[in-house]
């Protein structure tokens, strides 16, 4: 039975893998398995060792082929391109090979450490276990010394109250307990990242195993579901893909190209089709972290002391080296964009000012969440150009500015734009718009994107409008400034700026539409520990505020209202019995400081 | 270029009642166009007719917006000369036109300028009363169907009043006009098709005229001409691209190169050699390939060159002479020998110039394969072939003024007059010939036959050349000689650094970078950047010390398309308190989840601002993934 479930996890562990390699690995397999069936007694570990070496191979040779087929593909395109020329013999090797020398050649660029096969290769299925179990490997990595565990690691006994449970449901396979390690193969790929690491378990982790396995221990039950699913679907390709090999095993190569292509696009619509992305049900909440605001994010941010500042730091002298290059293009006519990992706006405000104070510049900070192309060129036009007048449209006012930078050639303006592929600037319009102005003569525009992204914004047009050349600056400093008005995910909105806002309009109504709101609040509060409160309906709403004697008819009331809508102070909803509810959609510690300062004054 | 065709064209066809349309194909590139069709645009409007407008696709979606804008530019370009007020007028108008309006319009417009028109001597005037209105429509493939239809209908019939020539912009195939338009309307059209040249022929244009001439000194290696080339065919199709690249290795050379200071004209040159500082003259003695030229000197003279700046000054001002002269030579052969190569069948050395000039710049090409089938094709070619052939590299060598090779030119005349003279002797053969025939006209079908497997077999046996074969032979040894000599790579030219850029890699990094790339290096190869010994990892695997956006992007890579939170800042903690262990005696465990957590968040968000996550509603507290595979 042994042998037997580790037949089964070897088919399951190539389920992710090509066709080809499949059926290599297949006769492959077949072969060991029949050496294994020889051997009396394989200790944990080695049966470990041997799933992973083989496993890498396998992953070695995937790799290749995939290389293959991009330069394959490379090379197709441009015939197509060129059909309808009179069949003009075009080198394609050649061209391969220049880039390839390329990526040799360039040290200082990073961008072609390696090819793009990797980039672009495809997602493998993946399990949910396996965030975890990489977290732990990659937290042993560098403690190689450290005295070695061989008999139990910790990280093994987490999966196995899952795993076995799962098997024993699906399987029907009856499951010892001192079969653990064999079970561990039934997440493939998880195993797959580990055969880099050398096997060295150490203590260290011993904490996170604690930790962890009391969530475990409930979160198994809700998962068994899952994972049985998860199995299932594994189980059965590779079972059908036992019986295929043989048959397949005679195709000629070109055959299996075609094959290995199409079976790239199966992985594809496997990773996107089901609707169903089995992840683990834990939440936040159950954590027990609170979500942290800007401030004190920031301020526990600062206690950080940032690693590899020395090679940081040499980096961003490699940079500003650069500083004197940057301009002289940039006076040539060109534009210059920034990418690469890490924030640019350091190293742009170095720029800024070292060698554009004497010159009239405009930094745009395009993470703002308010910035639009129109304030862009107002600024331009009032500031730079001391026009006050206003212009019918965006359109109007480019031209108009077109045309003044036409007429006075001794006017420059160096226009400096942190992130331009931000939410705000990367529509189309506003990419044409800033397009334009940077095609002007004396307009320099220095830019950084950071977006995975961000190139497809431009196609042709715009890019001989903006007329980039292209920098790779990373810099791997935190983008503090451009992910602080990000609607973060983990990130509690300050409540800073709806307390003004809300105090800003409130000082502006009547004192009788204060009393309402201020109501409104009360009742809010008051029902803040109900969860299914869902607002205060407008006929409660209306007999309280009469007996306050805030208002005398429904319709002023409504007329209040209104105010209020339009200010986004309150929402509306309509009940399940078609009453209208009332809400205010700020959250309840500042409505508490609302009505603290509203006392105070 | 496509404008002077073009604004021939609007002269040469009679209206016929018919509205003229002309079509422009001008291929799948974009950013030319633009050019093309501005300088389309001012070539009509200087010798045709004011009234030049042109509209795209986008702006039209409908009749109402079509001739709105019609409307408006036409009235717009015409009152620039007038006054401003009038615009403003115009301006306001514009909410209702109609093809009446805008033909009450043109009456006006053109009475009024009627007067103009004599003084001017406008060319049009002779066959039009009034210039005619010119709507240049760049994209005819954009435009929808119903548009255009009605407007040529409607157009056609206001064709007495209001004279109009359509052109359009095709970058497909003229079949498409008949796609687009049923024959009742493509019929109410006079079709004249105009192909604008391609943009390769662009391309041999620029090249000829700025790299394969000693008139600029700047000269491209062979890796960067590649990248240039290769970025036009295969990337754009852009000559406007192309010369930005030219642009930017100019610049690079001049910036990174100190010796570019001697990439000038040769009498410039020579002036500038005297000024040399001590440093530049140690820069020089440093490069390579006059490290090399130093080499093969006796060894007094090896001394001189790297102690005395004055000769080493004079030996500089030889060699830069001997270069000129290598270059002046080197194009001359260059394009002879195209000559020859352009015409063979399969092109065996390119069809282009440009082609020819990479393999050349590249190594030997007498050493290639292909040179060498070349040669063999050459040995093949029929007389007259080869004559022309020779006119042309005798045109070629004329039109130098070389000294070197003059006897060249003479050479082949000479090879020309042989040729002449084998005509001649040709005629004589072939008349006496004549007469043996004429012998051999009596005899029967079998005795034809025979004799004439006689001379097949007689003519296999005897390998003697004729004349003809021994002077092909000539040409082609001949021509071989001169590449061999002249067509040296311009590697083996000492001080070719001077001259030549060769930094393709820069050049790529600019103009074709690769962020996606930059990124996913930076993000899973973080040593790459950071050469910190304990970033150092074997292949696919990073270290846990590794900046924190590197082990959150590792481990969202696990996750399918879904990741949750929870699990996601668990597996971070787990990592990182791994990599702090160390240190951490300092400050309470609970601080130090705090921060642990912080930077979680911050390396979240970031992935975020880098477009790799989003949140999403599906799940509570998950995050969705943009990417699926590596990145």
């Amino acid at each position: 039975m042994f042998i037997w479930l580790l037949i089964m996890n070897f088919s399951s562990l190539c389920s992710a893998l090509l066709l080809l390699f499949r059926l290599a690995m297949m006769s492959k397999l077949e072969l060991k398995e029949d050496k294994m069936l020889e051997v009396q007694f394989v200790g944990d570990d080695d049966v470990l060792n041997h799933i992973l070496d083989r496993e890498g191979g396998a992953k070695l040779k995937k790799e290749r082929a995939q290389l293959l087929v991009n330069t394959k593909k490379i090379i197709k395109k441009p015939e197509y391109d060129l059909e309808e020329d009179d069949q003009e013999v075009l080198k394609d090797q050649n061209y391969v090979e220049v880039l390839g020398q390329d990526i040799q050649e360039s040290l200082k660029n990073g961008s072609a450490a390696d090819g793009g096969n990797k980039v672009y290769s495809f997602q493998n299925r993946k399990h949910s276990e396996k965030m975890a179990k990489l977290a732990s490997e990659l937290a042993k990595t560098p403690r190689k010394n450290v005295s070695v565990n061989l008999k139990n690691d910790p990280e093994i006994m987490i999966n196995i109250p899952q795993c076995s449970k799962g098997h024993s449901a699906s399987d029907k396979v009856q499951v010892k307990n001192n079969d653990k390690s064999e079970f561990l193969s039934t997440a493939p790929s998880g195993i797959r990242k580990r055969l880099i690491v050398p096997r060295s378990h150490s203590d260290s982790e011993s904490e996170y195993s604690a930790s962890n396995s009391e969530d475990d221990e409930g979160v198994a039950q809700e998962y068994e579901e899952d994972t049985n699913e998860v199995i299932l679907s594994q189980k059965i390709p590779s079972q059908n893909r036992v019986l295929s090999a043989p048959v397949c095993k005679g195709t000629p190569s070109k055959k299996m190209k075609r094959d290995k292509t199409s079976d790239l696009v199966e992985e594809y619509f496997e990773a996107h089709s089901s609707s169903k992305v089995l992840t683990s049900d834990r939440t936040l909440q159950k954590l027990k972290r609170a979500k942290l605001d800007q401030q004190t994010l920031r301020n526990l941010l600062s206690k950080v002391s940032p690693s590899f500042s020395a090679e940081l730091k040499q980096l961003n002298q490699q940079y500003e080296q650069l500083f004197h290059k940057w301009m002289l293009q940039l006076r040539l006519g060109f534009n210059i964009v920034l990418f690469g990992l890490g924030s640019k706006r350091d190293l742009l405000e170095r720029f800024r000012t070292t060698v554009l104070q004497d010159s009239i510049h405009v930094v745009i900070n395009g993470f703002f969440p308010g910035i639009s192309v129109k304030s862009i060129l107002n600024s331009i036009t009032e500031e730079v150009l001391d026009h006050m007048g206003t212009f019918r449209s965006v359109l109007d006012q480019l031209d108009w500015i077109v045309n003044k930078f036409k007429e006075d050639s001794s006017l420059e303006l160096f226009l400096l734009i942190h992130n331009l592929d931000s939410q705000m600037l990367r529509g189309d319009k506003s990419q044409q718009i800033i397009g334009q102005l940077s095609s002007l003569r004396n307009i320099y525009l220095i830019a950084s994107i950071d977006h995975l992204n961000a190139p497809l914004m431009w196609d042709h047009a715009k890019q001989s409008l903006y007329n980039w050349l292209w920098y790779e600056t990373t810099t791997y400093s935190p983008y503090t400034e451009e992910t602080s008005y990000e609607n973060s995910l983990l990130v509690k909105q300050s409540g800073s700026l709806p307390l003004s806002s809300l105090t800003h309009v409130l000082r502006s109504l009547t004192p009788n539409a204060r009393g309402i709101f201020r109501l409104l609040i009360k009742y809010q509060l008051d029902n803040q520990d109900n969860p299914s409160y869902i607002g205060l309906s407008f006929q409660d709403f209306y007999q309280q505020c009469r007996e306050a004697f805030l208002v005398n008819s429904d319709l002023t009331l409504r007329a209040q209202l209104t105010e209020f809508r339009d200010h986004k102070l309150i929402r509306t909803k309509k009940g399940t019995d078609g009453v209208e509810y009332l809400l205010i959609p700020v959250d309840n510690g500042t409505l508490t400081d609302f009505l603290e300062k509203e006392e105070e004054s | 270029m496509a404008t002077s065709s073009v604004s021939k064209g609007c002269f040469v066809f009679k209206p016929n009642f018919k509205k003229r349309k002309i079509s422009v194909p001008v291929g799948v590139n974009v950013t030319d166009h633009d050019l093309t069709f501005r300088s389309l645009t001012e070539a009509l409007q200087n010798n045709v007719t004011p009234y030049v407008v042109s509209l795209q696709a986008k702006d039209c979606p409908d009749m109402k917006h079509f001739l709105q804008k019609l409307v408006s530019k036409l009235m717009n370009c015409c009152v620039d000369e007038e006054s401003k007020e009038e615009s403003i007028q115009v301006t306001q108008k514009k909410t209702f036109c109609s093809m009446d309006s805008l033909s009450s319009w043109y009456m006006s417009v053109t009475q009024k300028t009627d007067p103009k028109l004599p003084r001017k001597k406008r060319t049009s005037s002779s066959q039009w009363q009034s210039p005619p209105v010119v709507l240049i429509l760049k994209d005819l493939e954009s435009f929808t169907t119903k548009v255009l239809q009605d407007f040529i209908i409607i157009s056609s019939q206001h064709l007495h009043e209001f004279p109009l020539i359509l052109i359009f912009g095709i970058a497909t195939s003229p079949i498409i006009i008949h796609r687009l338009l049923p024959h009742a309307v493509s019929s109410l059209l006079c079709i004249e098709l105009f192909q604008s040249l391609s943009c390769k022929e662009h391309l041999t244009t620029v090249l000829d005229k700025l790299l394969l001439t000693t008139q600029f000194p700047f000269k491209l290696s062979e890796k960067v001409l590649q990248i240039l080339t290769n970025i036009f065919l295969y990337h754009d199709f852009s000559i406007q691209n192309f010369i930005k690249g030219l642009q930017l290795s100019l610049l690079e050379h001049f910036y990174s190169q100190p010796l570019s200071v001697l990439c000038c004209n040769l009498s410039e040159a020579k002036r500038r050699i005297n000024f040399l500082s001590e440093n530049q003259c140690e820069n020089i003695r440093r490069l390579p390939s006059f490290r090399r030229h130093v080499e093969k000197q006796a060894s007094e003279k090896q001394v001189a060159l790297l102690t005395n700046e004055r000769f080493l000054k004079e030996e500089i001002q030889s060699l830069l002479e001997n270069l000129h002269v290598y270059h002046t030579n080197y194009f001359l052969v260059l394009r002879c020998l195209h000559q020859f190569t352009s015409s063979l069948p399969k092109y065996p050395l390119g069809r282009q110039i440009r082609e020819l000039y990479c393999t050349c710049l590249e190594k030997n090409i007498w050493d290639s394969e292909e040179y060498a089938s070349a040669l063999q094709l050459l040995r093949m070619l029929a007389k007259d072939e080869l004559m022309t052939i020779l006119q042309k590299c005798f045109k070629v060598f004329k039109s130098s003024s070389e000294k070197q090779l003059g006897s060249t030119a003479k050479r082949i005349e000479e090879f020309l007059a042989q040729f002449q003279s084998l005509d001649a002797e040709a005629k004589e053969e072939e008349d006496t010939s004549g007469l043996q025939s004429k012998g051999l006209q009596k005899t029967d079908l079998y005795h034809l036959q025979k004799s004439l497997l006689e001379m097949k077999e007689l003519r296999r046996t005897s390998k003697k050349q004729t004349r003809f074969e021994a002077l092909r032979e000539k040409v082609v040894n001949f021509i071989d000689s001169l590449v061999r000599e002249y067509l040296l790579p311009p590697e083996t030219q000492p001080l070719h650094e001077v001259m030549y850029f060769s930094a393709a890699h820069t050049l790529r990094a600019h103009l074709n970078a690769a962020p996606r790339i930059a990124l996913h290096t930076a993000l899973n190869n973080p040593y790459y950047y950071l050469k910190n010994e304990a970033l150092k990892s074997e292949e696919g695997c990073i270290p846990n010390v590794a900046p924190d956006i590197c082990i959150a992007y590792k481990l969202h890579l696990e996750c399918s398309r879904l990741i949750n939170l929870v699990d996601w800042s668990e597996a971070f903690a787990t990592v990182v308190t791994a990599a702090e262990k160390m240190d951490a005696n300092s400050i309470t465990s609970e601080e130090r989840n705090e921060i642990i957590h912080a930077r979680f968040i911050r390396a979240v968000s970031e992935l975020e601002l880098l477009g790799f996550i989003k949140p999403t509603k599906q799940k509570t507290d998950h995050v969705a993934r943009l990417t699926w595979g590596g990145c």
